[in-house]
């Protein structure tokens, strides 16, 4: 607590990049695991190839991944965009089959409705699909949340500033309460995100809460 | 109207759905596809708005070559209905009533406007229509598909086993409710059933389809069940089909027989007949009692045997021969069309009329006039 008291402001600027570094490649993943998951649903033959190869990309070591991350992108080691793009290829690999999956759970005989009214498109998937297949996907942007939350810190090894810091310089100066805040910001950070989508996937789908209310 | 030439579907795995179909389903008439499973009516069904393309031949709307006409244009100027509704399951009831017209760029007010009144027309209360369909029953449903398929007023509607997922009360009232209504529009409709009951009942002209998608027969229900064209054709209506065929006959002059009642509540006079007709104040026919179980006190609801069916007086022969068979006294109830009791009908009454009466005839080699259908390829 005393460590707590005397390094606060510093904990509060780790909390936001951490949540920053996690966050936005959740919104970034998810905006490309829509038209991947579509692609897999659309061209049926395509889903196993799209599915699997994102699907692969999470096996890929994140320490590794930030490394190459300057390579690949022409950027500096220590700029915080490397990271940006790791985590959104970690949200992807995770999202991809979750989109596909929500998509392809829309009844056969809604999707044979709105095709038969004249949905195409782009209308289609904005105006049907993805509006039904959103309590799959929040399920899957829950798991992605945590995942990202936790991966992140590993970015303190290569010099991007996150609540990871804590972790690593508590644990290479033993100061406990360092190390404890570290875990309990991250478990928090974790936990506010997941709550964040719970909240945000039951204001889009509040025909899901009426379901067997009434005859 | 929608017309069919020489339509075949063949699908990639190389099974044919449909083989050389010719029909013309004619401007504001219902016409029924009716046959087995594997008959390809759902396919044909479908080549009409472009869900399923033939693989040969062609269907024109009012002349209008489908294959040339822009797909979302033309479904959305033909209503759909399929067997689960297929209601939108994120939308209230209202929003997916206003589906089409919402995609046809209607203004808000109008959309609303028009989605209250189907709400009202296919018989549901204004209250549902904030609801989600989820919270509807199997039968609200399917009218709520009803009223979605209508709400840009198409002028042809496809419906696919619209009432066969809804249990058979149910069923009955969205069938006479969509008479009812198809009585007040008029529209061109293509149904699709495998259920001949269903069919005969509903069809301006019903199709018979086989398995393999060739075209049986086509001809009104009546001319079905009297005149059908081959085995085939006649194991499918079924093997009372001469018995169905009376609905298609007016009942001709009864001779009715007055009929002594008891109004509910009173006591039955005299003990002679075996059973006594109970009715309202109105003289509406409620069921009949048996005056020596009731003895001397007065006729309770309880004691109503209600097994019997009801006729309307210039209703059909079927409608009167059903009443007369189950009535317990044998006594069929004739009822006017305020469903006051006008008197009663035994069944070798009907039976006469019946005897009297002609069978439906062929009509100049062409089972529906005007030439309205043809077919072809089925001569041999």
């Amino acid at each position: 607590m005393d460590w707590l008291a005397s390094n606060w402001r510093t904990v509060g600027e780790l909390t936001l990049s951490h949540l920053y570094l996690a966050g936005v490649p959740l919104l970034l993943g998810l905006a490309l695991s829509v038209p991947l998951g579509w692609t897999a649903k659309r061209w049926r033959g395509s889903y196993a190839a799209v599915v699997t190869s994102t699907g692969l990309l999470y096996t890929i070591p994140s320490l590794a991944l930030f490394v190459i991350m300057p390579l690949v992108l022409g950027t500096k080691i220590l700029d915080p965009v490397n990271v940006l793009v790791a985590m959104t290829i970690y949200t992807v690999a995770l999202l991809t089959r979750t989109v596909a999956d929500g998509l392809m759970s829309v009844p056969d005989h809604v999707e044979q409705a709105a095709t038969a009214m004249g949905y195409g498109g782009l209308r289609r998937l904005f105006g049907v699909e993805l509006p039904l297949a959103v309590p799959v996907i929040a399920a899957g942007l829950r798991v992605a949340a945590v995942s990202n939350v936790s991966i992140v810190s590993i970015a303190s090894v290569i010099g991007v500033s996150q609540l990871g810091d804590l972790l690593l310089d508590g644990y290479r100066r033993i100061i406990w309460g360092e190390l404890l805040t570290g875990i309990v910001a991250t478990l928090l950070l974790a936990l506010l995100l997941d709550a964040v989508i719970q909240l945000g996937s039951r204001a889009l789908t509040p025909w899901q809460r009426v379901a067997g209310g009434r005859p | 109207m929608i017309r069919f030439d020489a339509v075949t579907k063949e699908f990639p795995d190389g099974t044919v759905a449909v083989d050389d179909l010719t029909l013309t389903a004619p401007t504001g008439k219902i016409t029924v596809l009716v046959g087995p499973s594997g008959c390809g009516k759902t396919t044909s069904l479908r080549m009409v708005n472009r869900m399923i393309e033939p693989t040969r031949g062609s269907i024109s709307l009012d002349g209008q070559d489908t294959g040339r006409m822009d797909q979302a244009e033309l479904r959305r100027g033909i209503g759909y209905v399929i067997q689960h509704a297929g209601l939108f399951p994120h939308r209230t009831v209202l929003d997916n009533i206003g589906t089409v017209p919402r995609l046809l760029g209607w203004d808000r007010k109008k959309i609303r406007e028009r989605s209250s009144e189907l709400l009202e027309r296919v018989g549901l209360e204004a209250h549902l229509g904030e609801r989600y369909p989820s919270q509807l029953s199997g039968g609200q449903q399917q009218r709520v598909g009803v009223a979605r398929a209508l709400a840009a007023d198409p002028p042809v509607m496809l419906m696919d086993e619209p009432f066969s997922a809804v249990d058979p009360i149910v069923r009955e009232q969205l069938q006479d409710e969509f008479l009812r209504l198809q009585d007040e529009l008029g529209k061109t409709i293509v149904f699709v059933t495998h259920d001949i009951d269903e069919a005969i009942k509903l069809g301006d002209q019903v199709a018979v389809l086989r398995v393999g998608g060739t075209l049986a027969q086509v001809a009104e229900p009546a001319y079905l069940l009297a005149h059908p064209a081959d085995d085939f054709v006649a194991d499918f209506v079924g093997r009372d089909r001469g018995y169905r065929a009376l609905q298609f006959q007016e009942t001709p002059r009864l001779p009715l027989r007055p009929e002594r009642c008891v109004v509910l509540g009173e006591r039955p006079e005299g003990r002679g007949s075996t059973w006594l007709l109970v009715v309202d104040d109105d003289r509406k026919p409620l069921g009949w009692v048996e005056p020596a179980r009731v003895g001397d006190r007065a006729v309770e609801d309880a004691d109503l045997h209600r097994g019997g069916t009801v006729a309307r007086a210039g209703g059909t022969l079927r409608g009167a021969l059903d009443a007369a068979l189950s009535s317990p006294s044998r006594r069929g109830v004739v009822v006017d069309d305020s469903g006051t009791l006008v008197g009663t009908v035994m069944a070798h009454e009907v039976l006469s009329a019946i005897e009297d009466t002609d069978r439906p005839e062929r009509d100049e080699g062409d089972p529906v006039r005007g030439g309205a259908v043809t077919v072809a390829g089925d001569e041999a």
